[in-house]
């Protein structure tokens, strides 16, 4: 019961209090270019989310079972990169074969995951909070179900902004930033919502 | 020596092991591509514009590829990419005619007044919003260039208070078309000679109060036209382009001159007012 409950801890802290975009400020990239359509977003954020739990389930054993022994941990940034790289390019192969429909939704923005700090960010978290694989997994897929809803939340708030009268300063990429912000100061209000779930 | 070796015998185990792996996985997961689409693909401009109603090239090639569009859709491509696409997919295609976009609104230089004073968001579809526009025509265009926003050609222009189309540039894309809140932008062939340029259904009598270059449906046009290629549809002169010969009787005849000859070079006149 006490593994249940921490990675109830852990899915809740990273959807809500911790969550990629809003309060670590991982992914704004694909937050600030893909969110214009509910499509876009919605497609964006479950490719996110899978290629996160892939990449921490495959980035596990490669740091506790290669990099610990051989004393290089130092290294975990730029191996990561690499896993994570050539993992997002099997997920590309795979989609185009299997699910093609989703692979032209998709689009150019599959191939974009490949940089998207988030998906580094997970990875390297993992580490650093001393996870193991299934806290590691849980973790990832706490970040990208973060990361889902953020992104249709805040499509959701482009396509209204889309239809308000903008002041000219403000156009574009301006009044899409003020509403980000505002938007992570309304996840701020999650803060201490999981101690009050779990009895932290 | 070890701390040194060590990372570089990493990296290139993990890249050996990561090329092969991908390698392997591009030969299971192998998809043939279509080369028909990427055929035509090529054979289209690539201005992404959507003017055939497909969200892009692509979109297109791969429909037409799939024989769910005609190949003839591609209006800036013209004749010469319908007939590649044509000779790709192996099937006839006709001529495709230019076409180029037309503004059908005459109520320029003065000759209809605003209905009230529009402070606020420079946008032809917001004053929409207000009681059909600021003009007392609510046919009319309201001049604030929602269509020379869109047009990537930068081909419309504000000329004396309405859009007007230098059709020289004009791909025919279709976007100022499906901008105007009005709907007074026609894509109109190149071989078209003479257009209505009035888009008003109100009656001649109510035309004649708000507008004085409006088309008040009074049929003298019908009655001059030696090709019956003249109709009176709801208050408003239509002309057949497939009648019409271009002999421009009616663009004489007009009493209120909205009626316009057009041709492939024309230049956007300027205020045709008695005055």
């Amino acid at each position: 019961m006490e593994l249940v409950r921490d990675l109830m801890i852990i899915l809740f802290t990273g959807i809500l209090t911790e969550n990629f975009i809003l309060n670590k400020f991982y992914g704004i990239c694909p937050f600030l270019g893909v969110s214009k359509t509910t499509d876009g977003a919605l497609g964006m954020g479950l490719a996110v989310t899978a290629v996160m739990v892939g990449a921490s389930a495959v980035t596990y054993p490669i740091y506790h079972f290669v990099l610990v022994p051989l004393n290089i941990e130092y290294l975990n940034t730029v191996c990561f990169i690499l896993v994570i790289a050539a993992f997002v390019q099997t997920v590309e192969m795979v989609l185009k074969k299997y699910v093609p429909a989703l692979y032209s939704s998709l689009g150019v923005y599959l191939p974009l995951i490949t940089t998207n700090c988030a998906v580094l960010g997970v990875t390297i978290l993992n580490i650093d909070n001393e996870y193991g694989f299934v806290e590691s997994v849980v973790n990832a897929l706490a970040g990208g179900i973060g990361f889902l809803l953020v992104m249709v939340i805040f499509s959701g708030v482009r396509e209204r902004i889309s239809r308000c009268d903008i002041p000219k300063a403000l156009e574009g990429t301006p009044v899409t930033l003020i509403a980000a912000s505002i938007t992570s100061l309304s996840f701020v209000g999650f803060s201490g919502i999981v101690d009050g779930i779990f009895g932290g | 020596m070890a701390e040194y070796v060590l990372p570089i015998l990493f990296f290139l185990v993990i890249g050996a092991v990561i090329g092969v792996l991908l390698t392997a996985a591009s030969k299971v997961f192998y998809v043939r591509t279509d080369e028909t689409v990427q055929k035509i693909s090529d054979a289209l401009p690539g201005a992404n514009c959507g003017g055939c109603g497909y969200s892009g090239c692509d979109g297109y090639a791969r429909a037409v590829a799939a024989g769910e569009a005609p190949a003839d859709l591609c209006k800036p491509g013209g004749a010469a990419a319908a007939k590649k696409i044509g000779g790709i997919m192996g099937i006839e295609v006709g001529d495709v005619e230019r076409v180029t976009a037309f503004v059908r609104c005459n109520g320029n230089c003065g000759a209809t007044e605003d209905k009230y004073t529009y402070i606020g968001s420079g946008s032809c579809a917001a004053i929409e919003r207000f009681y059909n526009g600021k003009g007392k025509c609510r046919a009319g265009c309201h001049g604030m260039g929602d269509c020379v926003k869109v047009c990537e050609n930068g081909c419309i222009s504000i000329v004396n208070g309405v859009s007007a189309v230098d059709p020289t540039n004009c791909t025919g894309c279709g976007k100022c078309v499906r901008a105007c809140p009005n709907k007074l932008i026609v894509l109109i062939k190149e071989s078209q000679r003479c257009i209505v340029r009035c888009s008003s259904l109100d009656t001649g009598k109510e035309t004649r109060q708000i507008c004085k270059n409006g088309c008040i449906a009074c049929g003298i046009c019908v009655k001059k036209c030696p090709s019956g290629a003249i109709a009176i549809d709801s208050n408003h002169a239509l002309i057949d382009p497939n009648k019409c010969t271009g002999c421009g009787v009616c663009v004489k005849a007009c009493p209120v001159k909205c009626i316009t000859a057009v041709s492939a070079g024309m230049v956007i006149e300027n205020c045709n007012t008695d005055e």
